[in-house]
């Protein structure tokens, strides 16, 4: 075990891949000498050498495109994109190719590329160094989408992603890649991929999270708890594959949903967890489903924290949901 | 794999200068492509197929490049490189199966026609956004560096694709990091109704290698032999440590983009007609003519034998039955997802085993 | 402003200046040197307020500012300029009022974008000079779409599109100059290649032997110009937007030039670029070497440096002050400017927590 913040934990990740896996290629802009610009590929440059530690030119297209090259031939390619706010022009090797090489050549070629990218607000980044657009990647089939937000499990899911056989876009909440601390198991740790973490049980409300709004829920719940409501907490870690059970499971106990997340809130990610709730716990629901999200804007800079959901918010939304039943 | 199986093609002669017996091979599959295409054409117009896009004019280009290549060497095609699979050794039943997208097909009916992907020779799944490709052949290089293999990997694509994010991309990483890539860069004159000319202002495509620090060539691609050795001689540097090449092989696109399109609407019979005199078919049946090794008989064989071939092939894929329902839900990962099996159920289509999909 | 020792000295006499700017010359200089003052004072004092969390963030164009003012001062109030990361000087020669800059640079009410950026992404219609994103590149390919507007309507002007080094990478690089060729507009395509990409060197970039040689992949002409030289780069500046307003196909200007200081706020460049660059950049400093080349000959009366350095100094501080003094953009306007003012409602009840 080893006390570490959240981005010292997937650079520990990174370095054991590498170290155990000579098929563990890193690539990304500035990862090489300067470390990435958020210091995640530090020291991997000086321990494995240039080959696999590939300072890119400036080119989304050209990461993931060669990234899939490499995985095609048997390599393990983990890029890294700067910020998910330019993630876009490797969109279309990302939802056209990454993610359907399997399907559409009938299993000859997988693709198991794992694209690491920062994303998130609250950093004063404005319109392209905040976004959340999870979404997009979990619509699309092939994808699987992950997002820790402790320490341990941005390890254990980074280590599971570069060993698992399918493509992972994998979202680090960069707003608590510093300021969250946890003990971290040394060595070859793995989370597996579709287990939600419960965070606290609770029996008044769920309260479904994922990256840096865990934090920010876990506070919610704990101000509630002093107000007399017991919230239960779940992480959901992976967006895709989702632990269903999970949040049914919940919901069935506490009757009553709150989802958080930062990105806008028209077909954002809790639509989905919204409709999974009305389709197989809608008998359970004691009180309407609420969405604790960011507004259907840009995101904004000198705004932020208006945009940004935050503790007060979702406690808001939890007293209202048990206030209707 | 499924029961059509493929082996991976013999390995070409040293000399950068093709033999007879070789050429005369190479016809066989110039004919047998050229064959194909007529009749699956035909077949699309019968609605038997769902659509097809050839590549007439295309042949000694395609085959000659491939004959260039090694069976460590990966291929990275867009859509009108039968042919190139018919040199590495893929059956031609593999390839009608795919057009039918039918039980048989290696794909299992997964995408449009021409969308082939033959992993035993290396040859990598196309897709239909053009020039996505070129990215990846750049990466599979990286791996082949990073691996030490003696090995190249070859992307193939036509004049529009130039134009593509990838091209950039692929090309600039190929020489920032001077990898084993061969770009083969099939300038048919057309991207759909595009004429080249108004693709890019450049004079030719071969110098847009130069914006990338290395080496483009021009070659005549209906000269079978200039592009087998420009090839070989573009795979020799890349192993050799030299880096990629590109290679603008200019040919001419005798038939239509796809059975989609109708030419008539942007470029005239005359064009088309002019070109068919460099038609590299001829042009190679010309060359074994005049040097003695086939007679008119020996040719009209070739074709004979080709015709039925392909006549065999489509009565096979036409009885062989659509791939099983459960396969839609199968390969979208490794292993089906809980989600998917519940799909699965509920369309009624329940997958054939627990766990792995395949 | 800096000192003077092995500075790389502007080669060229009074005469051939004289020749190279055209009439005037001495005064396009005194003038391009008090701009270049003020970009200095505002860089520095920014980079300062940055540090001080006064401002969130700053991407200093220090040692980019020959280039801009020339910029600034040969294009006509028709065209526009699509910026890359650094050319905010070419909307402040262009006419756009400073406090206006540095009320966007705090993001405040007065700013026209009202805050919605980050520091360093003004607005400037007032200018033509367009909002730009921070994804590297994409521009360029607008830059184009303008120039083929102007064609179209028939319309005087041309179009400056900016990019540093990295952005030759980009998808837009390539289609921006791919369509510029085909459609022969005019736009002058200027990348200014400080050498490097965050902490990516140039030679890292791209395998060319220099980036102005890839005009010809797409038929165009490519120059390499010192953009260190305000000479240099004004004459260059001005010769290829007079072929362009001639009706002359669209070209690129590689201008040359040293990032004199961290890519932005965020960076630390002493873990990858090598020992001497500081000094090698100092060298080429281009208000230094103007400022030399300047009192060499006579244009800079003992005093006027520090008069305009006073100057600089009281207009900026002048500025902050304003900008310190304004308040953030209304809330309101959280949900204003997402589709013209008839578009869609968004948020129902407007803003805050919504449940349900
Ligand atoms: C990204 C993308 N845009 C558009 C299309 C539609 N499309 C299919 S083929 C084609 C022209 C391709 O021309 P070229 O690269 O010269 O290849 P050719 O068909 O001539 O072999 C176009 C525009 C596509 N498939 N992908
Ligand atoms: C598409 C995209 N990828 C990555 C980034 C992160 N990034 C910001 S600036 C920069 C380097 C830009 O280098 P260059 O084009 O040379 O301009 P300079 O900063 O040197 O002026 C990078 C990689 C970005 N903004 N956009
Ligand atoms: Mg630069």
């Amino acid at each position: 075990m080893s006390s570490l913040t959240l981005v010292q934990a997937i650079n520990r990740g990174l370095a054991e891949a590498m170290r155990t896996d000579p098929d563990v290629v890193v690539l990304g802009e500035d990862v090489g000498t300067n470390g990435g610009v958020f210091r995640a590929t530090e020291g991997l440059f000086k321990e494995f050498g240039a080959e696999r530690v590939v300072d890119t030119p400036l080119s989304e297209t050209g990461i993931i495109g060669s990234a899939i090259g490499l995985a095609l031939y048997g390599l393990k390619p983990v890029a890294e994109i700067q910020f998910l706010d330019f993630i876009y022009p490797a969109f279309d090797q990302i939802v056209s190719e990454m993610a359907k090489m399997r399907y559409r050549s009938g299993g000859q070629f997988p693709c198991h590329v794992v694209v690491r990218t920062p994303y998130g607000g609250g950093i004063r980044g404005g319109i392209y160094h905040s976004q959340s657009t999870e979404a997009y990647f979990c619509h699309t089939a092939g994808l699987k989408v992950v997002v820790p937000s402790t320490p341990a499990d941005a390890k254990g899911l980074l280590l599971t992603a570069i060993h698992d056989e399918d493509p992972v876009v994998f979202l680090e909440p960069k707003r608590i890649y510093r300021s969250v601390t946890g003990e971290v198991p040394d060595g070859d740790h793995r989370v597996p991929f579709g287990v939600a973490r419960t965070v606290r049980e609770g029996t008044d409300v769920s309260l479904f999270a994922y990256g840096a709004m865990v934090p920010a829920a876990e506070e919610a719940a704990a101000v509630l708890e002093k107000e007399g409501v017991s919230a239960e907490l779940l992480d959901l870690r992976t967006l895709s594959p989702l632990d269903e059970s999970a949040v049914i499971a919940s919901v069935e106990k506490t009757g009553r949903a709150v989802i958080v997340h930062e990105a806008a809130r028209f077909c954002g990610f809790g639509a989905e967890l919204a409709a999974l709730l009305a389709e197989k716990a809608l008998y359970s629901l004691k009180a309407p489903v609420a969405r604790v999200t960011g507004f259907d804007t840009p995101f904004p800079y000198a705004l932020e924290q208006l945009y940004l959901p935050n503790t007060e918010k979702i406690v808001a939304a939890a007293r209202a949901a048990v206030r209707a039943a | 794999m499924a029961e059509s199986s493929v082996t991976p093609a013999r390995a070409p002669p040293e000399s950068v200068e093709l033999p007879v017996p070789q050429v005369e091979n190479a016809l066989r599959t110039m004919v047998l492509a050229r064959v194909l295409d007529e009749r699956a054409i035909a077949l699309q117009r019968q609605g038997r197929i769902g659509f097809y896009a050839p590549h007439s004019g295309q042949e000694a280009a395609l085959v000659g490049s491939a004959l260039a290549l090694r069976p460590p060497d990966w291929v990275f095609p867009a859509y009108r490189e039968l042919s190139v699979a018919l040199v590495r050794g893929v059956p031609l039943q593999a390839i009608v199966d795919q057009l039918w997208g039918n039980v048989n097909d290696l794909s299992k009916g997964r995408q449009m026609p021409n969308h082939f992907a033959f992993r035993q020779v290396h040859f990598v799944s196309a897709s239909s956004p053009i020039g996505t490709q070129i990215t990846q052949a750049v990466g599979a290089a990286m791996g082949m560096q990073r691996r030490k293999e003696s090995a190249v990997t070859i992307a193939y694509f036509g004049d529009g694709a130039t134009s593509s994010n990838d091209f950039h991309a692929g090309l600039n990483f190929a020489g920032v990091f001077r990898t084993p890539t061969v770009f083969f860069c099939q300038n048919n004159q057309w991207a759909i109704s595009l004429p080249r000319a108004r693709q890019t202002q450049s004079t030719t495509l071969a110098e847009k290698a130069e914006a990338y620090g290395f080496a483009g060539v021009v070659v005549d691609g209906n000269d079978l032999r200039a592009v087998y050795s420009a090839v070989s001689d573009a795979r020799r540097k890349a192993v050799e440590g030299g880096g990629p090449t590109l290679i603008e092989a200019q040919v001419y696109r005798l038939g239509p983009h796809s059975t989609s399109d109708d030419p008539h609407r942007y470029r005239s019979d005359r064009e088309v007609e002019e070109a068919r005199r460099g038609d590299p078919v001829h042009r190679v049946e010309e060359e074994l003519r005049s040097c003695g090794a086939l007679d008119q008989a020996g040719i009209d064989r070739i074709w004979e034998e080709a015709r039925s071939r392909v006549a065999q092939a489509v009565t096979a894929a036409e009885s062989a039955g659509s791939p099983p329902s459960a396969s839609l839900f199968e390969d979208v990962f490794a292993t089906l997802t809980p989600r998917l099996r519940e799909e699965s159920e509920a369309a009624g289509t329940l997958p054939p085993e627990e766990g792995r999909s395949r | 402003m800096s000192e003077s020792s092995g500075l790389v000295p502007l080669p060229y006499s009074p005469s051939e200046v004289e020749a190279l700017l055209g009439e005037g010359g001495a005064r396009t200089l005194l003038s391009a040197y008090r701009w270049m003052v003020l970009a200095r004072t505002l860089d520095a004092r920014m980079q300062a307020l940055q540090r001080q969390g006064r401002v969130g963030f700053y991407g200093a164009a220090t040692g980019q500012e020959a280039v801009n003012v020339a910029a600034g001062l040969l294009s006509a109030p028709e065209d526009w300029v699509f910026p890359g990361l650094r050319e905010q000087l070419v909307a402040l020669v262009r006419g756009h009022p400073l406090p206006t800059y540095v009320h966007h640079l705090f993001g405040d009410a007065l700013d026209p974008a009202l805050g919605r950026n980050m520091p360093c992404h003004p607005s400037a219609r007032d200018v033509h000079y367009v909002s730009m994103s921070s994804v590297i590149g994409t521009q360029i390919s607008q830059a184009v779409g303008v120039a083929q507007a102007m064609r179209l309507r028939r319309a005087a002007g041309v179009v400056l599109a900016f990019f540093g080094d990295g952005a030759t990478s980009s998808n837009d690089f390539h289609a921006g100059l791919n369509f510029a060729g085909v459609l022969k507009v005019p736009v002058l395509f200027c990348c200014t290649n400080n050498q490097w990409a965050i902490s990516v060197p140039v030679e890292h970039q791209s395998a060319v032997r220099q980036l102005s040689d890839k005009a010809r992949a797409y038929g165009l002409l490519g120059h390499r110009v010192d953009g260190t030289d305000f000479v240099a780069s004004y004459a260059a500046l001005s010769g290829a937007l007079g072929r362009l307003r001639d009706g002359a196909p669209p070209e690129l200007l590689e201008f040359l030039l040293y990032r004199m200081t961290p890519h932005s706020s965020s960076d630390d460049p002493g873990r990858y670029q090598p020992p001497d660059w500081a000094e090698r950049a100092r060298r080429h400093d281009p208000v230094a070497r103007l400022e030399l080349w300047m009192s060499e000959n006579g244009l800079l009366a003992a005093g006027v440096r520090e008069e305009l350095v006073s100057a600089a100094e009281a207009s900026v501080r002048a500025a902050i002050e304003a900008a310190e003094a304004t308040a953030l953009p209304a809330e309101s306007t959280l949900t204003e400017d997402i589709y013209a003012p008839r578009g869609p409602k968004l948020m129902g009840s407007g803003r805050g927590t919504e449940t349900g």
